[in-house]
């Protein structure tokens, strides 16, 4: 029951309207000219001291990106965005940082608000930290740029390789090569193409054959600068045998006007090797009447690559105006594994149009589903899923359970499954419902001393267990006080 | 993407088609102008491909590739041919109304001594006389749908049946729609059925070939009105010819407390699609909608409904299976809305599909769009091979392996068959499955 109070309690701290990250942080910038054109991808390219190839790769998508018109398919409405009224590329002022001493305070006071822990400071000061205790190592990419780095060395010395996506362009550029745009090619949709054109930061993670990365990575994204879009790019890689937990958390301050956050997340397993991919998304919304918030039109996407590989991703959607994110799994070697757990939450304005993809190519591939919406004010909650065997991959199981709750007879819950089976072997089983909470439950649960909201949050947080228990411990307890927050005025 | 279609080739013979075939189609000022509107929104849209979402399984530019020309009416010898099909797919004690090539038979129907409070005109009749309502309920289907524009651009006959008020059926009706198959050509059809206040029948549809029957065409579309308190039984059974096609729709609306029970099922055509949406217009409405595919060869199968809960305290029930062998393929989507509003609505729906072949495909897409919150909704899907434990079980009892998996895909279909609530429907829908497993042999 105290997790149950402590969720209320929070509640009742925040009014309406409240979004806890909605704070500004007040440096100087750096910023390209507004506008996109082949010159801002060549300012990007330049600001980030790449080499000709990648430059020469960010112009081809930019070309193509040319010839390419927005999709219209997904049930989200959003008036026009004007491609050249954002910022591309935005850096805080401070140039060429040594160590973390020398990051703008005001930076670090950003993170140190959000609860990220940038410094190493248990490792700084020498405390012995109990055994089995998780450290995590952490990304923070503030607007356009990588601002630090955590445990980099402890990395090195297990041969994990950590860092901004622009670094490892320079410092391995046969890795990036190899496998950049290899999941998520140039081509792939209008957000991805746009992406890659543009993209100015983001993660990149290589483990090498046989290491299991000994602690969890993750990175923070923050928006902060007023017009900018944010386009990270995180690349992924864990080669043959090799596991690694990775951890995604974003926030931005609270505006008027709708921010546009296109990235492009590619996660490469090869043979025994598996990458279980967390996120908090945790976007500003919107306010009460729906103005402002961020797009979040994100494509994510695995490739089990080698066989017995594994990729599971696990979110948990509860910011953005709206989210537009499908976390998919080409299940191309065989054994591979895919899952996908999601706990996606709309209140308020929000529109939610949320998935995943399982192509079963390989022998004897697994994939399983579960997905939880919970849709609340005048929300629209859409789960979209593709199933799809292709006729080579005898074998295929699938098992999808995707679960709608509403609250308020305002919003809408909607369920798009496809399920395509071209192999008499695959076996795929694909469940939904949709309901509100029970009023026999509500009714129990005040009847024996709690309140209405109390009841409602114990009634979601049931409802959406099998999902959380798939997060890694610290996200888990976070997520779990997201969701009633995300909720919160949502009864009554 | 826009892409400009340029005007195939196909489109303009069927563009000079429409304007030869317009001195056959019944119906003048309103009813020509409504042609016209109709014929135009298809010309637009052109055969139905991959990249419109409803269509998205069912590429008819692939398929299909052309609409054939208009069938001519059937003179004696196809009339004679036509006795001879129907003397194989006779139904006990029903009345009989058939359409030979697109065209109203009387000789080969029973229009004689109607029940009282039963009317049965043709088509052509009602589009050439002077019943504006009628008429334009007969134009409900709108445009959006290209393959039911085309039907209302091309339509030729059809039956219009309207059972008054409280008048209930005993004996059941059944359409009868036959290719003669003397040449290659395209039949449209559309019937209407209006069932009165507190009225009740059974209606059956069939869709059969005489022997040796060409490729040919079938663009049919029915529109039913059930009004307050009434019920509707439907079957409706595809044993049309392996060479054809079979493109229909049909427009369900259901007033209050009015009960429609459908079951749908397709062994014949090379490629087929039926597409129905069924709205609840007045509360405490039930539908029961089933259907099966059996399917073998090259043959493509393709049930799309659309069940609109626009009112509260509705309920409706999906129970669809699909067989599919050799490089068969099956196609189903079910879309649920409940609109916002429609409060207590139980909606379910379940669909399976077994695949007895390494190339057969089964396409599943249950949807549910739901603005309301106090619903119980859900909706199930399965698709995998038969059982081999099971089958396992059988053999170890003596049973051949043909014979084991004819009972266990009996077994299957059975429960949507089931669901039919009519005796010698059920019957009906058992038989023609049992055809479908003896030709499997």
């Amino acid at each position: 029951m105290s997790a149950v109070q402590e969720t209320v309690d929070r509640v009742r701290r925040i009014d309406v309207d409240q979004y806890r990250y909605g704070f500004e942080t007040l440096i100087e910038s750096d910023k390209a000219p507004k506008g996109l054109s082949e010159d801002t991808v060549r300012f990007i390219s330049a600001k980030k001291n790449e080499p000709a190839w990648m430059l020469e790769w960010r112009l081809e998508a930019y070309r193509r990106w040319l010839t390419m018109t927005e999709p219209k398919w997904a049930r989200v409405h959003y008036p026009k965005i004007d491609y050249q009224d954002l910022y591309y590329y935005s850096a805080p002022k401070k140039k060429e940082i040594g160590s973390l001493d020398e990051v703008d305070p005001e930076i670090l006071k950003t993170y140190e608000k959000l609860g990220i822990p940038l410094r190493e400071v248990e490792m700084l000061e020498g405390v012995v930290r109990p055994e089995g205790e998780r450290r995590i190592a952490v990304d923070a990419v503030f607007d356009s740029v990588s601002v630090a780095t955590t445990f980099q060395k402890e990395l090195k010395q297990a041969g994990v390789i950590f860092m901004p996506i622009s670094e490892a362009i320079r410092e391995h550029p046969e890795l990036v090569k190899k496998y950049l745009g290899t999941v998520v090619p140039t081509s792939d949709n209008y957000f991805a193409t746009l992406n890659s054109a543009v993209f100015s930061d983001g993660s990149f993670v290589y483990v090498p054959p046989g290491v299991r990365c000994p602690m969890e990575l993750s990175t923070y994204f923050r928006i902060n600068e007023r017009n900018t879009g944010q386009f990270e790019r995180t690349l992924i890689i864990a080669d043959k045998g090799a596991y690694v937990s990775y951890l995604e958390g974003c926030t931005a301050p609270q505006r008027d006007e709708n921010q546009l956050h296109a990235a492009v997340v590619e996660l490469v397993t090869l043979d025994d090797a598996e990458i279980k991919y967390s996120t908090v998304q945790n976007w500003y919304p919107g306010n009460s009447e729906g103005k402002g918030g961020i797009y979040n039109f994100v494509t994510k996407r695995g490739d089990c690559r080698g066989d017995n590989s594994k990729i599971s991703w696990t979110q948990v959607e509860t910011g953005s105006a709206i989210t537009w994110k499908y976390p998919s799994c080409i299940l191309r070697g065989d054994n591979s594994r895919g899952e996908f757990y999601s706990i996606a939450i709309s209140n308020g304005h929000q529109q939610v149009d949320s998935g995943t993809k399982m192509i079963h190519l390989g022998k004897n591939t697994t994939s399983r589903i579960i997905s939880k919406g919970i849709a609340a004010g005048v929300s629209q909650n859409t789960y979209r899923g593709l199933v799809t065997a292709h006729r080579k991959a005898t074998g295929a199981r699938n098992f999808t359970a995707c679960d709608s709750l509403l609250i308020g007879d305002k919003c809408g819950a909607h369920t798009v499954p496809y399920i395509e089976a071209k192999n008499s072997s695959a076996l795929f089983e694909h469940e939904a419902t949709t309901s509100k909470i029970s009023e026999d439950v509500l009714f129990y649960c005040v009847q024996r001393g709690l309140s209405q909201e109390e009841a409602v949050g114990l009634v979601v947080n049931g409802f959406v267990k099998d999902v959380l228990q798939q997060l890694p411990m610290e996200f888990a307890v976070e997520a779990q006080k997201l969701i009633s927050i995300s909720l919160e005025g949502s009864v009554g | 993407m826009n892409v400009v279609l340029a005007k195939t080739d196909t489109g303009r013979a069927l563009s000079d088609s429409f304007a030869l075939a317009r001195a056959r189609l019944p119906g003048a000022g309103k009813v020509a102008d409504l042609r016209r509107q109709a014929f135009d929104a298809y010309e637009r849209a052109g055969l139905p491909h991959r990249r419109i979402e409803d269509w998205k399984y069912t590429d008819l530019r692939v398929l299909m590739r052309e609409v054939l020309p208009l069938a001519a009416a059937p003179d004696r010898a196809a009339l004679t041919r036509a006795d001879a099909a129907l003397k194989l797919h006779a139904i006990k004690s029903v009345r009989r109304l058939v359409l030979v090539d697109g065209v109203f038979a009387p000789k080969l129907s029973d229009t004689a001594d109607l029940e009282n409070g039963l009317g049965i005109r043709t088509l052509r009749e009602v589009l050439e006389g002077g019943d504006a309502a009628l008429q334009a309920q007969l134009f409900t289907p709108d445009n959006s749908d290209s393959m039911v524009a085309l039907n209302s651009a091309m339509v030729t006959d059809g039956l219009v049946i309207e059972v008054a008020d409280g008048a209930v059926l005993t004996q059941p009706l059944h359409i009868v729609h036959i290719a003669s198959g003397g040449t290659p050509a395209a039949m449209f059809t559309r019937s209407l059925l209006r069932l009165g206040k507190a009225a009740g029948a059974t209606l059956v549809e069939s869709y059969i070939a005489t022997e040796g029957a060409k490729a040919y065409q079938v663009h049919d579309s029915l529109v039913i009105s059930i009004g307050d308190d009434a019920r509707l039984h439907h079957v409706r059974l595809i044993e049309d010819g392996r060479e054809a096609f079979n493109i229909s729709s049909a427009v369900v609306t259901l007033g209050a407390h009015a009960h429609f029970n459908t079951f749908g099922m397709t062994s014949g055509a090379s490629v087929s699609r039926y597409q129905a949406v069924v709205v609840f217009a007045g509360k405490g409405s039930r539908v029961e909608t089933n259907g099966v595919n059996l399917l073998n060869g090259r043959q493509h199968a393709d049930t799309t409904l659309f069940l609109d809960h626009a009112v509260p305290n509705c309920a409706s029930r999906e129970i669809f299976r699909a067989v599919v062998d050799d490089r068969g393929h099956s196609v189903f989507q079910g879309r649920i809305i409940v609109r916002p509003g429609a409060q207590k609505t139980d909606a379910k729906m379940m669909t399976r599909a077994l695949l007895l072949s390494d190339e057969a495909e089964a396409d599943n897409k249950p949807e549910l769009e739901i603005f309301a919150d106090d619903v119980t909704c859900g909706h199930g899907a399965t698709t995998g091979a038969l059982d081999e434990s099971l089958l396992f079980y059988l053999r170890a009892r003596g049973l051949s392996e043909t014979e084991a998996q004819a009972l266990l895909i009996q077994a299957f279909v059975g429960e949507a068959i089931e669901s039919i609530v009519n005796d010698d429907l059920r019957e009906l829908a058992i038989a023609a499955a049992q055809r479908w497993l003896a030709a499997r042999g």
